[in-house]
């Protein structure tokens, strides 16, 4: 499996390609939602709900053979979109690798400019709530 | 003036930008409109001229601005044909104005088990100062149903009218929807049962001729940046009668004749309501935006705002997925939609990507969402500056966004 960093540059060269056409740039968040994995009805719920969010985003993690292995979902499908990013970037990784992860993929995008100040918000309080599971996860593994 | 559309955009700084690198389009506007030359020049010259406190001076420029100041509450009389300046009181805006008429006519007038009247359709603004009241009071809040097309059911307004009500609080038009309602007809039939009637003119002062004395309101509310002019400052409009029978609303300088430590009595209203120093450069400068609407006239503004409404159906009728939200017969230019299967905050996103602004959400009016079983509405709201070409790159933006999820 390539490096976080590896997959940071490839995603960045994807952005790259739709260059400054900002709809098309758009619609792509919103096709890569498509990707994300069935996320479990009865997980909908509200304790799974990410806090600082405008829209309903549902995160849940498991540890599995040592990695994280993450489940998101969305009630819309830029939101979506991003979080399929962060899962391509931080799913089934160590909890030591995603908490030292720099995520400079989001600012290479220009995402802030892209998405607007309530959504950049909303992604960092997604990283915060990754990074928190791989923390616990990591306290869990040592203990 | 004869309708010149070219001419009315130059008025506009602010719309000759770029937005992502299309030209901006600017459909919010019933949110806030932009703002014309004139207030904005007017502000800056008040700052650099005749910046004084006004009423009381006894120098030149605190005499100038309060001429200024005055100067903008008759010119508000006539805009809304009230008998005299003395019934216009100056507010920080619509929400203010209704809080005011809650705490005050509320505190004199509303009792244990009185009933007020409101319609489903109403934003926050309308809804949250009378259940603060009621349940302040022991009194009733009772909901006027509307149709699915966003209208009043008559009866139901019948119905529930009684010697009870004690006020009917109802907005004009809708911010959500557009619907015009038939606040003439409402009015009669509240006054027929002896209950008070606060318009919330928030969206209508902008499109419709208002005339206070004709409609026989008791209370008209609305804000200035909603006109054409500054943000901050509201109007509420009162019949002298109620005004002089309900007690101030906030205590401190201006409004008083007299301070003793044993007594303070009021002054006349409507200084009676404006306590401490008020909003004086936005008051001055909105005096410009008024001049700005009556030399066009809102004949000329409601006809060309209907043409782009209509455009706008036309030309989003026939899209597949899309939804329209409010049908009503007699709507102000407000588009409010759905896309099947799309989330409004990501439309709203997609046409940003084109440069058009629009408002995403549930608009303050989240009952009249829930009665509609729906989170929220794209809005795109027009004004006397849209143009056609500005509708046909939106409805060219919602095709295409619509097409995502509705092959």
């Amino acid at each position: 499996m390539s490096s976080i960093a590896a997959i940071q540059d490839e995603i960045v060269s994807e952005f790259e390609i739709l260059g400054d056409d900002r709809e098309s740039t758009i619609f792509y968040i919103m096709e890569l939602g498509g990707n994300l994995a069935d996320f479990p009805k009865e997980e909908q719920k509200d304790e799974n709900l990410i806090k600082g969010c405008q829209s309903k985003v549902w995160l849940i993690a498991k540890e599995e053979n040592g990695k994280v292995r993450y489940l998101a979902d969305s009630n819309t499908d830029i939101t979506k979109g991003l979080i399929s990013l962060l899962i391509r970037v931080l799913d089934n990784r160590t909890p030591e690798e995603i908490l030292s992860a720099d995520l400079n993929f989001i600012d290479r995008i220009g995402m802030g400019n892209l998405i607007g100040s309530q959504r950049s918000n909303g992604l960092a309080a997604m990283i915060k709530q990754m990074k928190f599971y791989a923390l616990a996860f990591q306290t869990k593994l040592n203990a | 003036m004869r309708f010149d559309i070219d001419e009315i955009r130059g008025l506009f700084p602010v719309l000759h930008q770029e937005v992502h690198g299309r030209p901006l389009v600017y459909f919010d506007n019933a949110a806030t409109t932009q703002k014309p030359k004139a207030v904005i020049e007017a502000l800056s010259k008040y700052y650099q001229h005749d910046n004084s406190n006004i009423h009381r001076g006894a120098h030149t420029l605190a005499d100038r601005a309060t001429r200024y100041y005055e100067e903008t509450r008759e010119a508000i009389r006539d805009f809304i044909n009230a008998k005299e300046s003395a019934e216009v009181i100056f507010t920080k805006g619509t929400t203010e104005s209704i809080n005011l008429v809650a705490k005050t006519f509320g505190n004199r007038f509303i009792g244990k088990d009185d009933e007020i009247l409101i319609s489903t359709m109403e934003h926050h603004s309308n809804i949250v100062p009378w259940q603060m009241l009621c349940e302040e009071k022991g009194a009733h809040l009772k909901v006027i149903p509307i149709t699915e097309e966003g209208e009043i059911i008559w009866d139901e307004f019948e119905k529930l009218l009684s010697p009870k009500t004690k006020l009917v609080s109802i907005v004009h038009a809708s911010n959500a929807l557009g619907t015009i309602n038939p606040v003439k007809k409402i009015i009669e039939a509240a006054h027929n049962v002896g209950a008070k009637v606060l318009l919330d003119g928030a969206q209508s002062t902008s499109h419709l001729e208002i005339d206070v004395q004709d409609l026989d309101c008791d209370f008209l509310a609305f804000s200035a940046h909603k006109l054409y002019g500054p943000t901050g400052l509201g109007i509420l409009y009162g019949k002298r009668e109620l005004l002089e029978a309900i007690p101030p609303f906030l205590g401190g300088g201006e409004m008083i004749k007299e301070v003793t430590f044993e007594k303070t009595t009021y002054n006349e209203i409507p200084f009676k309501f404006e306590a401490g120093t008020p909003n004086i450069a936005d008051v001055i400068a909105f005096k410009e935006a008024l001049e700005f609407i009556n030399s066009w006239g809102k004949t000329q503004i409601k006809k060309h705002e209907d043409e782009l409404l209509a455009y706008a159906n036309e030309l989003t009728k026939d899209i597949k997925g899309f939804i329209p939200v409010g049908t009503a017969a007699e709507k102000v230019a407000v588009l409010s939609f759905n896309i099947n299967g799309m989330h409004p905050f990501d439309v709203g996103q997609m046409l940003d990507a084109r440069g058009i602004a629009v408002r995403t959400g549930h608009h303050c009016t989240q009952p009249l969402m829930h009665r509609f079983g729906i989170e929220g509405t794209v809005r795109a709201s027009f004004a006397v500056y849209n143009t056609k070409s500005e509708i046909e790159n939106l409805a060219e933006g919602i095709a295409r966004i619509a097409r995502i999820k509705n092959k």
